[in-house]
């Protein structure tokens, strides 16, 4: 059978793909939906830094002020100004520990802030004065970032104090002071300008992901339900080969999953403020190159698979663990070792971090010619084992 | 040799510890219908599925238009067509889509298979429906454009598996005619599968019935309903509303009749040999004062064949099969579905 022969007619079952798919009002709505919605899911979902604002916190002032001077009025005072500024707290007022429990018990505050009684006369003494900070416990994420910020805040404001302190009672200038309080500074600078953002993070390992998701389940769901609806037995009684069939599937297949992946690099661009750094046809390349490493593992679940439920089920038990073990949302680095182990193994690992680097860091073929060859080792080597078997399941 | 179209010999196909097809040996000659009679479950839908390459046989060897089944897989697919249970057309495309698809998959170039897709059309009359989908049309519709499918490659034989499965009545003597005139004007070999004696009786040439696996008798309609009633005896069944001990035994007694069965009170069931043998029955019975109230003419169907012949009558044998071992066994054991 011919090499012709073969693509002419895998063209014409990839062309009955896409008409049949074309045909769907359905599934063509969902095709920019479903990034659309990816998108927006995964990057508003954690909280940011950014997006705390007006977050209800509780403040209890129990400064006793000493000689008619109180530290904690002034401190007070200096937090709502800074707040004016940010706009992220929303203060009211509390009596106390107590009092502030049960708000956040209640749900009232997410927060709160206690200025104790002995403020005034500690600092006055020269000691520190410690300020309190009350947080939710049952919302770990909100309580970790509103730990930072208010604890940011607060060292911001003493920091300031102290230059001023060193200023009056030493005659230290103040351009000096910081290099006093603190020798040692800290600059942060990207490789690439812009600051770091989530959905430049998650961009590219998104678009991975849809790839992988339309092979993995667009081609056993293809196929398998081509099997299921009797509608398979058509192509396999034409003397057309098996190979036709595949390709044909994974055209129309990686078709619509280059088209999806293209729309999330539309919208993160375009809705997301994501800039592409690198090269937009070495992006296009990776995007191929994922695909062709996910064909293999398609045409294998379909060949294990003889019923399309099967199909759906076996997918998804491969397919979410490769989801989230793979930094397509969380970085691999913050996960324990052997699960950064696991996260080896899976080619959307590779796939991601190589769309991350072209795509974020402006990355050339250099740098991901490690992600590069583990995508084409396991394509092939999938390939050269799904093809067989598939070969076999074709013909009980 | 060159009038053969089909050969299966020792055919076997095992699924597990379950065989479906136990060493079949048929021939199937060229322009001829052939039909495979048996109940659901019965290894026909197995056997077409072997013929027409779709599935490899565990034991024995077939021909198909010259071509070795399995050696051969490639070149027999050229020369066949195939109607299966389930309808091989893809519902969101045009008739005329479904068509290209096949004819391209055939090879068949372009100007060629737009004239032959007009002329299948024209022969089952649904030329003003090629540019709408499939699933707008009814199941004969459907039926309709499913057979011309397989005949996109004019196929030198067709093989349909169930044809008429889930039809309304006036659909499937639609199908039926189709199936004859296809037989006769292209004079194509054609293969069918039924589990309905009449389908059979009507369509095919010859018969083969086919029981577990089993072809258990082969054989044009007549000669299977011959062997039924054995020789050339007519049956014939009167009511006689009066009855009695003495007409009885006069009927017996006729040197013509072989076998007299009395079913209930009023009703005779009368074998008789030669062709005056209805006469000299009605001659007796008047003379010994019977009064004949009906009279019916008892040819044998082909359910009396396969009663006689499997000593059980034709019925799903999905309850009494055992369960295959493997992915959901032979094709004849899925429930049967034709409308999707």
């Amino acid at each position: 059978m011919g090499l012709r022969r073969v693509v002419r007619h895998s063209a014409w079952i990839c062309w009955k793909d896409l008409l049949e798919f074309s045909r769907s009002k359905l599934r063509m709505v969902m095709l920019v939906l479903m990034p659309l919605f990816m998108m927006m899911m995964v990057g508003f979902i954690f909280p940011t830094g950014d997006s705390i604002s007006q977050q209800p916190i509780a403040l209890a002032n129990q400064d006793l002020a000493v000689n008619g001077t109180s530290l904690g009025d002034s401190f007070v005072a200096q937090l709502e100004a800074v707040n004016e500024q940010t706009g992220m707290m929303d203060l009211s007022d509390a009596v106390g520990f107590d009092d502030i429990k049960s708000k956040i018990q209640d749900g009232e505050v997410m927060g709160g802030i206690i200025v104790p009684s002995t403020f005034t006369s500690d600092i006055l003494a020269g000691r520190q004065g410690n300020i309190t900070v009350l947080t939710d416990q049952s919302n770990p994420q909100m309580s970790a970032t509103m730990q930072s910020v208010l604890t940011q805040v607060i060292e911001q404001m003493g920091f300031l104090m102290a230059e001023q302190n060193l200023n009056q009672t030493y005659g230290v200038s103040l351009e000096q002071a910081p290099a006093v309080l603190k020798p040692y500074n800290v600059e942060l600078k990207g490789i690439v300008p812009g600051d770091p953002n989530y959905f430049e993070f998650v961009a590219p390992g998104i678009m991975a992901m849809v790839v992988m998701m339309s092979l993995m389940t667009g081609l056993p769901h293809a196929i398998s339900y081509e099997k299921d609806m009797g509608t398979l037995d058509g192509m396999l009684a034409a003397p057309t080969s098996r190979w036709a069939i595949i390709l044909g599937k994974v055209m129309a297949q990686s078709s619509t999953g280059l088209i999806q992946g293209f729309i999330i690099l539309l919208l993160s661009v375009l809705l997301f403020g994501v800039s592409i750094q690198g090269s937009i046809l070495l992006v296009l390349l990776l995007i191929i190159l994922t695909v062709f490493s996910f064909v293999g593992l398609g045409i294998l679940i379909t060949s294990f698979a003889d019923k399309e439920e099967t199909a759906t089920m076996v997918m998804m038990t491969l397919m979410f663990p490769m989801m989230f073990l793979s930094g397509v949302f969380f970085p691999i680095q913050q996960m324990p070792s052997f699960m950064q182990t696991l996260a080896s193994f899976l080619p959307l690992t590779y796939a991601a971090d190589a769309l991350r680097k072209v795509m974020v860091l402006g990355a050339g073929t250099e740098a991901i010619l490690t992600d590069v060859l583990v995508l084409a080792v396991f394509g092939s080597v999938l390939l050269a084992v799904a093809v067989p078997m598939f070969k076999k399941a074709m013909s009980r | 040799m060159s009038d053969v179209a089909i050969t299966a010999t020792r055919l076997t196909k095992k699924f597990g510890d379950f065989t479906a097809v136990d060493h079949i040996s048929f021939n199937v000659e060229k322009g001829e219908i052939f039909g495979l009679l048996g109940p659901n479950g019965a290894g026909k839908s197995t056997v077409i599925r072997m013929l027409s390459t779709l599935s490899t046989s565990t034991e024995g060897s077939a021909t198909v238009a010259g071509f070795d089944v399995r050696k051969e897989a490639a070149k027999v697919r050229e020369h066949i067509g195939l109607v299966s249970e389930k309808m091989i057309m893809y519902d969101e495309l045009t008739a005329r889509e479904n068509l290209t698809l096949f004819g391209k998959l055939y090879d068949i170039p372009s100007d060629v298979l737009e004239k032959r897709i007009g002329k299948l059309l024209d022969f089952v009359r649904m030329q003003q429906w090629a540019d709408h989908r499939i699933d707008t049309f009814s199941t004969g519709m459907k039926q309709r454009i499913n057979v011309i499918r397989a005949l996109v490659n004019q196929p030198e034989i067709l093989f349909l598996d169930e044809p008429t499965l889930g039809l309304d009545p006036q659909s499937t003597a639609e199908v039926r005619e189709l199936v004859r005139r296809i037989n006769i004007e292209n004079r194509t070999t054609i293969i069918l599968t039924t589990h309905m004696m009449t389908e059979a009786d009507m369509l095919c040439d010859r018969i083969g019935i086919i029981d577990r696996g089993k072809i258990v008798a082969m054989d044009t309609p007549a000669g299977l309903k011959r062997s039924v009633s054995g020789s050339d005896a007519a049956l014939f069944e009167f009511e006689i509303p009066n009855l009695d001990s003495n007409i009885l035994s006069s009927v017996k007694s006729t040197g013509s009749v072989s076998s007299v069965v009395q079913d209930d009170p009023t009703h005779i069931k009368v074998s008789s040999v030669g062709d005056d043998s209805f006469d000299i029955l009605v001659d007796v019975l008047r003379k010994n004062g019977a009064q004949i109230r009906t009279v019916r003419n008892l040819e044998p169907t082909l359910e009396d064949v396969f009663l006689k012949i499997t000593g059980h009558e034709v019925r799903d044998e999905v309850a009494k099969a055992p369960v295959p071992q493997r992915r959901g066994g032979p094709p004849g054991m899925r429930p049967k579905k034709r409308v999707r």
